[in-house]
């Protein structure tokens, strides 16, 4: 193996190029003022784990998540926004009265998580030369040894939408 | 690549996503922060795919986004009826049931 293929110098250039976008994109979701920037930035982020996604030789999961995250889910989002509020703009008081106690939460949270990785997975690399996983794989997996838990999500699914309907319609 | 950098990424947003629902007052924007955990979850999920060679983690992270579109179409059916009621979605003024 060369050194230059072990390395996958345009990998990790897109990796951080796409982390620090990622990175930089959720931070604002958490501090806009603006209830819809937020979500426009919560797009990005989301992109950018699609990007991820691909890296990471799982083109089905990145195509899966476009079209549901970046496609429905966000359309969700920005109709609850616009149902829920007249007001499109910044906007005070979006923040709890204790706000800054999530920070040392959080922060805490990282040093751990960090620690902890580090500690575990140290320096392993990535296999080298990974073909794309093939979707037929996948649901083979689907509908071979995961198919209860996939009979559990129709279940989860079909009562979240009985309980949407049930929650938002006018009586 | 290093597995680590992926772990790494997902637990950066990961906190960032728990920040959010610490901080925020706006019932829209605790779902847009439960959005962000979930979605580290499956850059976790994926990374340990590759690293295993196989399509386990590619199954879990399809459950969990099903699982999550599932979750946002109830959050915001609640939060729409929230609004309904006491026109406003101020998670802090929910207090009814405070003993």
């Amino acid at each position: 193996m060369t050194p230059s293929a072990d390395l996958l110098v345009a990998q990790n250039v897109g990796f951080y190029l796409i982390a620090a976008v990622m990175v930089l994109g959720a931070l604002r979701v958490v501090t806009t003022n603006n209830v819809v920037h937020a979500a426009l930035w919560l797009v990005v982020v989301l992109s950018g784990a699609a990007a991820q996604f691909v890296l990471l030789a799982a083109e089905f999961v990145a195509l899966t998540q476009v079209l549901v995250y970046v496609g429905a889910v966000m359309v969700l989002f920005l109709f609850g926004v616009m149902l829920t509020r007249a007001k499109i703009g910044a906007e005070r008081e979006l923040n709890n009265k204790g706000w800054f106690l999530g920070i040392p939460v959080s922060v805490l949270l990282l040093v751990t998580l960090v620690i902890a990785l580090n500690d575990g997975f140290g320096s392993e690399r990535m296999p080298v030369d990974v073909a794309p996983m093939d979707t037929a794989v996948v649901s083979d997996q689907i509908f071979g040894p995961y198919l209860l838990p996939f009979w559990a999500l129709s279940f989860v699914l079909l009562a979240a939408v009985i309980g949407a309907i049930v929650l938002a319609r006018r009586d | 690549m290093l597995l680590n950098q992926f772990l790494f990424l997902s637990a950066i947003l990961f906190c960032i996503g728990v920040y959010g629902v610490i901080a925020r007052k706006n019932a829209v924007l605790v779902l847009m922060s439960i959005e962000l955990i979930l979605n580290s979850v499956n850059i976790n999920l994926l990374a340990f795919a590759m690293r295993n060679g196989n399509a386990d983690g590619h199954t879990f992270a399809l459950y969990v986004i099903a699982v999550a579109a599932a979750e946002v179409g109830v959050g915001l059916a609640m939060v729409l009826l929230m609004y309904r009621n006491r026109r406003s979605i101020a998670l802090d003024e929910l207090s009814e049931m405070r003993g």
